[in-house]
């Protein structure tokens, strides 16, 4: 399923919403997760999951091609840890 | 960090905002949106969502754990597991952000 067809599914389901404010729906929760990760917020759904953000220290890295050593610096990355029920769902619990 | 928490709540709120339906209205879109991408994943579909990310299931065979308490071991069953690969864009929105060095190295 893409953003577009889950658009679509909704807007089946709501046929009192113009397409296009289903579309500022979804967009909207997507940008305020991004938004919250982006100032290293956690986002909490219960049922569905964590997304988190997680800091990685600056390294030094190696090209693998030359061996060279090259320093990368901090990042922080993006976690999403399952939650309870829907990984209990996906394993056949209801 | 900020530390703070968003939960189903504040999701709502901004739909509320952003959209002008109402609170309950609102809420209920939250809970279908997340309803419906669980469901996907529940029937073994992947998730994607531009400029987000995408999640996929993942099957895991049957292995041995050890209880780290005790050192016994344990089989751990088959079971589907949940997938979360951020795009390059949510990567470098909270990079932008976060990291002092932004940019200097790829």
């Amino acid at each position: 399923m893409t953003k577009s067809e889950l658009i679509l599914r909704l807007a089946e389901q709501n046929p009192h919403l113009y397409q296009r404010d289903v579309e500022r729906i979804v967009s909207t929760i997507f940008e305020e997760i991004t938004a919250a990760l982006a100032r290293g917020d956690r986002v909490e759904l219960r049922g569905f999951g964590a997304f988190s953000v997680k800091r990685r220290g600056p390294r030094v890295g190696r090209n693998p091609r030359t061996g060279e050593a090259v320093h990368v610096g901090e990042k922080y990355i993006p976690f999403f840890k399952t939650g309870k029920v829907l990984r209990g769902r996906l394993n056949g619990e209801r | 960090m900020a530390g703070k928490t968003v939960t189903r709540a504040d999701l709502s709120e901004a739909v509320y905002q952003e959209v002008g339906l109402s609170r309950n209205e609102s809420a209920d879109l939250v809970e279908s949106i997340l309803k419906e991408i669980s469901d996907a994943l529940i029937r073994g579909e992947g998730v994607k969502v531009s400029s987000f990310g995408s999640f996929s299931v993942r099957q895991k065979g049957r292995r041995i754990g050890r209880n780290p308490k005790t050192g016994e071991e344990v089989p751990i069953l088959p079971r589907r597991v949940l997938v979360f690969r951020a795009s390059h864009v949510l990567k470098n929105r909270i990079n932008d952000t976060l990291t002092d060095t932004a940019g200097a190295a790829s």
